[in-house]
């Protein structure tokens, strides 16, 4: 696990500073959509050997949600975004 | 006893004497000795017990490795077991005790054990304690406890404090031996921020040892100018005393730096940490740890007297102690042989240099007679070694008669920070040991740690390192000027591997700290034991606090050579953070008693002080839970006498430390619609409502009440234990669900002081403070604005909510307000008998009323379940929850359901976590139809009620069932009811 987090708005920061929700699902359907997208949208998670993507909320500073690209098993952390860009591209 | 002193020393200051005890004995050393060396110079060699044959043990090493020399130092709650004498400064009153022993370390009755060593062999727990199994925990588990173990930690607290600090730089030096120092002033003059850490007392490292010329200078005098120099240098910082424990991700290193512990009672700064936690960000990072020398595995070489090469040239140079009159030296490389010349330079007998290599590659000028081919295959002497028994090539056994013993069986390189994240050390054949690895995750290992000997080829490794960091630092840089040390030896190692003797006579040891010999190791091997993981585990080889510095390399090699293969095709165990061990004062830091938790307090507590208030904790508040009065012995007491007035009169209750948050923006009411299941879009300035959140997966997250203050301005009320969480919830769903919506956040829990007045006389209370109209008509039930109060002069929020089901307000005022406000209101409510209530009276309020707490929205109910599935609502798109709620699980009406339930014979009481069966019916899961949530005794109808969750809920009211407690084994009939056993017709609330 990473000991130091670059967060896009206070820059690196010790990883105490963050909580972990856990990996970004399968975006959030749409009202209307089939009961099985909601299920993998609600339950379904991966536990990759490798990149994860996951949520990082930065609880103790800027309390901003953000994601962050992650190897678990080089625990080498790549691009870190605030997670309110996801909207844009569809993927929250 | 003799002293053992002699001329020299470069580390100790003879004016400054102090006295000491060991054991109770009063003995003298100097400023900047150890114990160890302390002990030494006194002529103590025998110094403690081993951990399982109890045999005696004396100093081994002078350094962090020391696996024998573990003594208990300090008194009370300064009592520090398990401390390495040879790390342990000794300071004028300090107190040492041998562990391990009775009843005492001369005349240890455990030595027994040793007679029983067949019966003591790798894996003996596994089969002698197999069966009978009882006979574990009463009579094996007691019996190897008291036998075999450290000393005691300490009863008393630590009356000492210790403190936690993060550090930065751009080069952080780990060990201050030639090759740091070097490296350390090369980037300290190009100008870089410079962190140079080394666990001794001193800087110098391997040089501290050294007792000859570098160049044309003594070395004490080179190490002065290079230490003098980088306390110069105002971009370096020099940490002595500081251990770099710990190599984590992304270049940050744990260290702990002994700031008083090394000081007598009298010298130490209570306002000041006995130790402090370092964690060190590094952009770049030189690894100068060194290389550890390594015992050689023969018969008897356990035997107090018995040294490494190093250590006793550390003793004789740095300290000024001879190590005996008359010294052996054992060792199969060249850079050993440093210590017979300076032994025999101060005028200190060597008998004999044992060497196993048959033509050893070296010239040595000395007295001593060689002995090549030859190896030591046991020692003698009961306490301390008096002779040693050589095995000569062509067979012939000869005793030579010595009182110290000086032993190298070639050199380890440190390379566990290298190897903390995962990566493996490399076998070197020309090393003869592990190197770092080839990627050292972008530390630069440099001088002996890199396989290097001698100060001059140190010396040009670390500047060499410092050049190419400071190059990646985009710093131009040149290495530092060093000393001259052309006519310094550098000398060629010419190490060959010797893992063992195999003539040894008796027990050769491998780890000395878990008393693991080679015969262990051989057995674990017959076994099958002989992967290098399992055979650890199997002997516990290196699994002692030492960590097998001095064993694990020989473990291996032995390993290899039964099996016929390099030590490389072994491989190493795993290295993991602690480099040494770290105390916990150093690891807890700050974090304990009062400090161990932050403490939250309402800010009407010093009201609820005033008024006699019992507090209990809820996580980290300190909640009022109810006032007794005079008289009241027993807590219903109080708490029925609160909930009847209440009911009567009036009451005031402390409800600020419920979570608040201030929600703003254009798309607040959007906000509010998506993550309440109710309706939230039309709610009108001025009102509030209450409001049920889900979570995604369609079950009750947390309830409260939202107001609308004014246009774009919310303020949402959570419940005290998901304050926090709500607000994560709420800045989820903003940020990254619908960052598209207006809409801002705020937590004000602590910024408003907020109070409940609930009862028939709130309104006649609350009016003589406020000025507004509060009339029914004019402030009906869940109105929710400003007020002003007290003539103006202050302006506080008003809502009409009700927790308790009275005619309820609750107001809130700034922070700091809050107490005065309290007192008035209880001047203002005398009149109408007003009296403060706590949070046990709330409870019995609303399980009167059947309002629900997380007692009941305990992650498994639906809104439907708790009697409020119509609040859900049918109209909205979308909201959190939604589609997840109408599950087909989640609709069946036979889903368990809030009901109220009373016992059928009054006098009866019954258990929260009570199940319910239906009368007749067998105990069984099968049969089980809810649970009890909620209960309490309740004043207003002088028997026990409560809330349970049932299956097929209100459709049951009146139903006769049994409640059955099985751990009390009770079980009473009961009846199922409406919840609210209060008011159900909502008259009170509406008055």
């Amino acid at each position: 696990m990473s000991s130091l987090v670059k967060c896009p708005h206070c820059g690196l920061r010790p990883r105490e500073e963050f909580t972990i929700r856990g990996e970004v699902p399968t975006p959030r359907p749409a009202a209307g959509a089939d009961e099985s997208v909601w299920f993998d949208h609600v339950y379904l998670r991966d536990n990759p050997r490798g990149q994860h993507r996951e949520y990082w909320h930065h609880s103790g500073g800027c309390r901003r949600w953000l994601v962050l690209d992650r190897n678990t098993v080089t625990h080498e952390t790549g691009d870190v975004v605030d997670a309110s860009t996801l909207k844009s591209e569809g993927r929250a | 006893m003799t002293s053992f002193r002699i001329d020299g020393g470069t580390l100790i200051d003879r004016d400054d004497v102090r006295e000491f005890t060991f054991n109770g004995e009063r003995l003298r050393g100097f400023g900047g000795d150890t114990v160890a060396s302390a002990l030494l110079a006194n002529g103590r060699q025998l110094v403690g017990r081993s951990f399982k044959y109890h045999r005696p043990r004396g100093i081994l090493t002078a350094g962090a490795a020391e696996p024998n020399a573990l003594l208990t130092i300090g008194r009370d709650g300064r009592r520090d077991p398990n401390t390495r004498a040879t790390m342990a400064e000794l300071f004028d009153g300090l107190e040492a005790r041998s562990q391990n022993c009775w009843p005492n370390v001369d005349f240890d009755i455990g030595a027994m054990n040793g007679l029983l060593g067949p019966l003591l062999g790798a894996g003996f727990y596994y089969k002698t304690f197999m069966w009978p199994a009882a006979f574990w925990e009463k009579v094996y588990e007691p019996l190897i406890r008291k036998a075999a173990g450290l000393g005691r930690a300490s009863y008393d607290p630590d009356p000492g404090s210790y403190e936690k600090c993060w550090a930065h730089c751009d080069v952080l030096v780990i060990g201050a031996g030639p090759a740091g120092l070097a490296a350390a002033l090369t980037a300290g003059r190009a100008g870089a921020r410079v962190i140079i850490a080394d666990e001794g007392a001193q800087l110098g490292g391997g040089m501290l040892a050294e007792g000859g010329m570098i160049g044309n200078k003594p070395a004490d005098a080179v190490l002065a100018d290079m230490v003098g120099e980088l306390h110069a240098l105002p971009n370096v910082e020099v940490k002595k005393r500081t251990t770099v424990f710990g190599a984590y991700d992304d270049q940050v290193f744990a260290a702990v730096e002994q700031v008083q512990k090394h000081l007598s009672d009298a010298a130490i700064n209570p306002d000041r940490a006995m130790e402090r936690l370092w964690r060190i960000v590094a952009k770049q990072v030189i690894l100068a740890t060194g290389a550890e020398e390594r015992p050689i595995v023969f018969g008897g070489n356990d035997r107090p007297g018995v040294m490494t090469a190093g250590a006793m040239r550390t003793y004789l140079n740095a300290f000024g102690v001879a190590p005996g009159k008359q010294v052996a030296l054992f060792a199969n490389n060249n850079q050993a042989y440093q210590t017979a010349m300076d032994l025999e330079a101060r005028g200190i007998e060597v008998a004999a240099i044992i060497d196993p290599r048959k033509c050893p590659d070296i010239d040595y000028g000395g007295k001593a007679r060689l002995i090549a081919g030859a190896m030591v295959r046991d020692t003698a002497g009961r306490k301390a070694i008096k002779s040693i028994a050589v095995r000569h090539d062509d067979g012939r056994d000869e005793m030579i008669a010595v009182d110290a013993l000086a032993v190298s069986g070639g050199y380890s390189p440190i390379v566990h920070l290298a190897c903390h994240r995962g990566a493996r050390p490399v076998w070197s054949d020309e090393h003869v040991g592990f190197m770092p690895p080839e990627n050292c995750d972008g530390m630069v290992p440099a001088g002996a740690v890199a396989g290097k000997a001698g100060i001059a080829s140190c010396f040009v490794a670390g500047a060499t390192a410092a050049v190419s960091v400071l190059n990646a630092l985009g710093l131009n840089a040149a290495p530092a000027g060093l000393p001259d040390t052309q006519t310094a030896d550098d000398i060629a190692q010419g190490t060959v591997a010797i893992w063992s003797v195999p003539s040894s006579k008796g027990k050769a040891f491998v780890d000395y700290q878990n008393d693991v010999t080679a015969g262990d190791i051989n057995l674990a091997m017959r076994e099958g034991y002989d992967h290098v993981e399992l055979a650890k585990r199997y002997t516990t080889n290196g699994m002692a606090t030492d960590q097998g510095k001095t064993s694990n390399v020989n473990a291996i090699g032995i390993l290899a050579q039964n099996k016929g293969v390099s030590p490389g095709a072994i491989g190493t165990t795993t290295f993991r953070p602690f480099y040494t061990p770290v105390s916990f004062g150093a690891l807890v830091g700050a974090s304990k008693g009062f400090e161990f938790q932050p403490v939250r307090k309402s800010p009407l507590h010093g009201w609820a002080e005033r008024n006699g208030a019992k507090f209990v904790e809820t996580g980290l508040w300190y909640r009022s839970s109810w006032f007794p009065k005079d008289g009241e012995t027993f807590w219903r007491d109080s708490v029925d006498r609160e909930v009847m007035n209440v009911r009567e009169n009036v009451g005031i209750c402390d409800v600020s430390t419920l979570g608040k948050i201030e929600i703003f923006g254009a798309d607040a009411a959007e906000f509010l619609n998506r993550v309440y299941c109710n309706a939230f879009l039309k709610l009108p300035v001025g009102k509030a409502r209450y409001g049920i959140m889900l979570r995604e997966d369609g079950l009750v997250y947390d309830d409260g009440t939202t107001s609308c203050l004014a246009e774009n301005h919310y303020f949402m009320t959570t419940t005290t234990a998901l304050a926090a969480g709500v607000l994560t919830h709420l800045e989820f769903c903003a940020q990254v669900l619908w960052p598209d919506l207006d809409v801002r956040l705020a937590s004000a829990t602590d910024q408003w002081a907020q109070m409940a007045i609930a009862g028939p006389r709130a309104r006649d209370v609350l009016a003589k403070i406020i000025d507004d109209d509060i009339s029914n008509d004019a402030f009906p039930f869940l109105a929710a604005r400003d007020v002003s109060m007290f003539g103006g002069r202050l302006t506080g929020r008003l809502f009409r909510i009700s927790f308790s089901g009275e005619l309820a307000y609750e107001i809130a005022v700034p922070a700091g307000y809050g107490e005065s406000v309290a007192d008035a209101i209880m001047v203002a409510g005398k009149e109408f008998d007003i009296a403060p209530y706590g949070t046990e009276a709330l409870g019995v309020m609303r399980i009167e009323k059947g309002h629900v707490t997380h007692a009941e929205i305990n992650g498994t109910v639906t809104p439907a379940d708790l009697g409020m599935g119509r609040m859900v609502s049918a109209k909205k798109d979308d909201f959190i929850g939604r589609v997840m709620n109408m599950r087909e699980g989640l609709v069946d009406p036979m889903r368990p359901a809030l009901v109220g339930i009373k016992p059928k014979s009054l006098a009866d009481k019954f258990a929260t976590g009570s199940h319910i069966l239906k009368i007749g019916d067998e105990v069984s899961l099968a049969n089980d139809q809810g649970y009890v949530t909620s209960m309490c005794y309740s004043p207003n109808l002088g028997h026990a009620i409560g809330l349970a969750l049932v299956k097929g809920g209100p459709e049951r009211y009146g139903e006769e069932v049994v409640i059955w407690n099985g751990l009390a084994g009770t079980s009473i009939t009961g009846i199922l009811c409406n919840p609210a056993f209060v008011d159900p017709e909502n008259e009170k609330l509406h008055a």
